[in-house]
């Protein structure tokens, strides 16, 4: 295998585009970056992975001006270059698009594509020159999108290509893409990788952040690895394979990520015992958004759940899957319908009734609906138990650090110690706390949205682990997930939403991944009235 | 460590391990050091400055703003701002005047009855402030209205409030009882710098070690995580503008009572001086981080600012362009400390 290396002679004979050059970066009490090297060609996509606290976000800023660094050289076109802001960065031809955008939501398209630098004559601003230039982009792109609309009307991925073209417009020649399809759906990711194929073919280089391999092995040239702030691999993708990237990102062979064998005897206790529901829902509705007061968010939703069993709720993006998961939970009002808990049907008015019920909801969004970042692990993990640890109003310190330094050693959270603060932590350990802080409650029910988004391999696999562990407990659980494979391999039933609407249950051994697509994307339906 | 609740056995061996940023410890002990550096400055100046006497003299002088900057703390903790505490002083301390003197209440030879008349007139100051809160409370967690707008329309409302009230003329000559809480003495201590200590050790006490006090760092750092891990967010909001309030009644009582006079100018622009106190003591306008010491401290700073300025002879129309700066210094430093940690 070895001698198919002169295969890609193109690549070594050109010269780099990019060269990053033993790179060392710390911060105040941790390296961030230490000897970091990479390089990236014109026409070339390099995957770079790693996980949380690699240092994949410290060496994106590094590139973006943002951070400069302490030792090492950025070497462009063969020349050194000192990048002291992300203005200069720009100028010199490198563009970023962050996770979230850096788009003002109430201009046009153009407005935003060329934002400062409209073509003008003195000081007005010559419209029809921006429609047109604002046009030749988005065409060169193969988009179709409305220069003059407005950005906060458009989608995700729509917003996603107005940052694209203004990368382009600023005659960008590397574009640095960070986890760019975590919001998108599939179809929307098939588009997005037409557009990195174009940008390629122009002979513009990309370096692509993503956590889901399958992506990288898609539209990837090659792939860089880090791994505690240090380089640890790079590989040509065809020499690449899902085991020896994540023995690379995590420094162990990839274990069973899901277990499913924990499943299959789940199902088999689940056979033999059959309990009755904990959960019921009847015919849940609701009508009107905050945008549109007669859009359908959900619409006749009936589905159970036992003790002890995982339930997996899959659809796409927007298909109603989180409005179940805070209408049952009483974050979001519904109109009609029912909610049966323990075979008394009830209404849930608020989180707070949900949680005396027994109900536990991990959001989707860890830092914005579920963490106190500025606050310390050890408070933050009793948030929802507070009148438990507490006597006359007065929070008992010694069983609330009791508690935080049993549920840390339990879900083996990495932190020096239970006082720090939860901004500190990685996503992954985050997670952790946001689970252990349900677990602390003892509920019966846990809606888990998203449960292992955006957090490592390694943490995913204990996620899934503790998720066995507490449907053997007896705990009944909904997991909401986009990644297919979870919710094939982690479910025993998988309930699929379109539209608002359960449209189709599927039983383990039924639940594959294309029966589950069929379903979201309403092509089932579609046919069935054709025929 | 002032935001720190006091662990004090097993934590602080774990203590040491945790990364500390210079940056960041600097700007949560800048506002003591200046403190200290003043002081020492001034009793340089003025050796009479260290005296005990001028000790409790200057807590006297401010113990309005320390009251109000206790209830203001609770306030911004949750990310709120109460602009309205100047008008709702003047205000409740003109009600409970007229209380006190009941249908004479325009008489100036005669003073209140005293007795049990001093302590309505406390109650109705007390209840006018915390109805006020209430309102403005109301206003913001209900119907969503902005903080900002809210107690700007308070802070107009009030006043107005305060004027068609007394028709442009203060209500004066109160009996001894009256004067009492704010003009007299235990010992050596001032009646209402006790006041003022009392308020400090309870709002302390609350944030730190009571579940509620928990909950208001919780809502300000982040309210959808705090409504979903089951807290009554809404409640939590009304409420810190009722405290607010309610110490703002109190604190018209008690400035009443120490200036022997209640007038429509009272308290005009204190809300400045207070949220300045509390800023500079370190609570963030973000919401979620702070501590009632914190604000102690940062009152402490204006005071003996003010008194430091006087004593140089520098004209008092200087001194709020020196408290403007020192504000916005502040919170550079607490950008400053938030932006040198990685997210």
């Amino acid at each position: 295998m070895v001698q198919s290396e002169p295969a890609r002679p193109d690549e070594s004979s050109r010269p780099p585009l990019l060269r990053v050059e033993r790179v060392t970066k710390s911060f105040p009490g941790v390296l961030a970056l230490q000897d970091v090297s990479l390089e990236v060609h014109p026409g070339e996509v390099l995957g770079l992975v790693g996980e949380n606290g690699a240092g994949k976000s410290t060496l994106m800023k590094i590139l973006s001006g943002v951070y400069q660094p302490d030792s090492g050289e950025i070497i462009l076109d063969g020349k050194p270059v000192v990048l002291h802001s992300p203005r200069q960065a720009q100028d010199l031809g490198i563009s970023i698009i962050y996770q979230e955008f850096n788009l003002m939501p109430n201009l046009s398209v153009e407005e935003n594509v060329f934002v400062g630098r409209e073509p003008n004559s003195g000081k007005v601003v010559r419209w029809r020159q921006l429609r047109k230039q604002t046009t030749d982009l988005l065409d060169q792109l193969g988009v179709r999108l409305n220069p003059g609309a407005i950005v906060r009307s458009l989608s995700v991925a729509e917003q996603q290509m107005v940052e694209i073209a203004k990368a382009l417009s600023l005659n960008a020649r590397l574009v640095i893409m960070d986890e760019p399809t975590s919001a998108l759906t599939d179809t929307e990711v098939t588009a997005l990788f037409e557009i990195i194929r174009g940008l390629k073919a122009r002979g513009l280089a990309v370096i692509y952040i993503s956590h889901r391999l399958e992506e990288i092995f898609t539209i990837c040239d090659r792939v860089t690895v880090l791994r505690d702030g240090q380089l640890a691999g790079e590989l040509p993708i065809a020499e690449a394979t899902p085991d020896r990237i994540v023995r690379l990102m995590v420094g162990r062979p990839l274990m069973d990520l899901f277990r499913p064998e924990e499943a299959e005897r789940r199902l088999e206790r689940l056979a033999q015992r059959s309990p009755a529901p904990v959960l019921e829902v009847h015919g849940l509705g609701r009508t009107g958004t905050g945008q549109d007061p007669s859009a359908i968010v959900l619409e006749d939703v009936s589905f159970s759940l036992r003790p002890g069993e995982i339930v997996g709720l899959a659809g796409l993006v927007g298909s109603g899957r989180t409005e179940i998961a805070r209408a049952i939970f009483g974050a979001d009002e519904y109109d009609r319908g029912e909610i049966v808990v323990d075979g008394q049907p009830i209404r849930i008015g608020s989180p707070r009734e949900a949680i005396r019920l027994g109900i536990g909801l991990v959001p989707e969004d860890r830092k914005l609906q579920a963490l106190v970042l500025g606050l310390a692990i050890r408070e933050n993990l009793s948030l929802s138990l507070l009148d438990r640890l507490s006597r006359f109003g007065i929070v008992r310190l010694a069983s609330e650090r009791a508690l935080a330094r049993r549920m840390v050693d339990a879900l083996r959270v990495r932190t020096p110690s239970i006082e720090q603060k939860v901004l500190n932590l990685s996503g992954g350990n985050q997670q952790k706390v946001v689970i252990a802080k349900w677990l602390a409650l003892h509920p019966k029910i846990l809606i888990m949205d998203e449960p292992t988004r955006g957090i490592d391999i390694g943490a995913k696999a204990e996620v899934h682990g503790l998720m066995h562990q507490l449907a053997a407990d007896g705990v009944a659980i909904l997991m909401i997930s986009s990644e297919l494979p979870e919710i094939v391999h982690m479910s025993d039933r998988v309930l699929v939403m379109h539209q608002g609407r359960i449209a189709g249950e599927l039983q383990r051994e039924e639940a594959t991944q294309e029966a589950i697509m069929t379903l979201a994307t309403g092509i089932s339906a579609a046919t069935e009235t054709a025929a | 460590m002032a935001t720190e609740t006091g662990a004090v056995t097993g934590a602080a061996l774990e203590r040491t391990r945790r990364r500390i940023d210079p940056i960041e410890l600097l700007g949560r002990f800048a506002p003591i050091l200046v403190l200290i550096v003043l002081a020492v400055i001034f009793t340089n100046q003025e050796p009479a400055f260290a005296s005990e006497r001028n000790f409790w003299f200057l807590l006297r002088q401010n113990f309005v703003y320390g009251i109000l900057a206790v209830g203001m703390t609770f306030v911004i903790l949750t990310g709120g701002i109460d602009l309205s505490v100047g008008s709702v002083v003047a205000f409740a301390g003109m009600v409970g005047a007229a209380v006190a003197k009941g249908s004479n209440w325009r008489d100036v030879s005669n003073p209140d009855p005293g007795g049990t008349a001093v302590l309505l007139a406390a109650l109705a100051a007390v209840a006018v402030g915390a109805g006020a809160g209430l309102i403005h409370g109301f206003a913001v967690a209900k119907l969503r209205v902005p903080a900002f707008v809210v107690t700007l329309g308070g802070l107009a409302a009030w006043r107005g409030a305060t004027q068609v009230m007394s028709q442009g003329t203060p209500i004066n000559t109160f009996s001894s009882d009256y004067r009492f809480w704010g003009s007299g003495f235990v010992g050596p201590v001032p009646v209402p710098v006790l006041i003022f200590a009392f308020f400090v050790v309870v709002g302390s006490f609350v944030l730190r070690f009571t579940t509620y006090g928990r909950s208001i760092y919780a809502v300000g750092g982040n309210p959808e995580a705090a409504r979903l891990s089951g807290l009554n967010t809404t409640g939590l909001i009304m409420s810190v503008y009722v405290i607010s309030g309610f110490l703002a009644g109190l604190c018209g009582f008690l400035l009443t009572s120490r200036l022997g006079a209640a007038e429509v100018v009272a308290a005009q622009g204190y809300e400045l001086i207070v949220i300045a106190a509390v800023v500079i003591g370190g609570t963030s306008l973000f919401g979620g981080e702070g501590s009632i010491l914190g604000t102690l401290v940062g009152t402490l700073l204006i005071g003996v600012l003010n008194s430091g300025l006087a004593i140089n002879n520098v004209n008092p129309y200087y001194q709020p362009i020196i408290i403007g700066l020192i504000v916005v210094f502040s919170v550079y430093l607490d950008q400053l400390a938030k932006r040198r940690r990685r997210g």
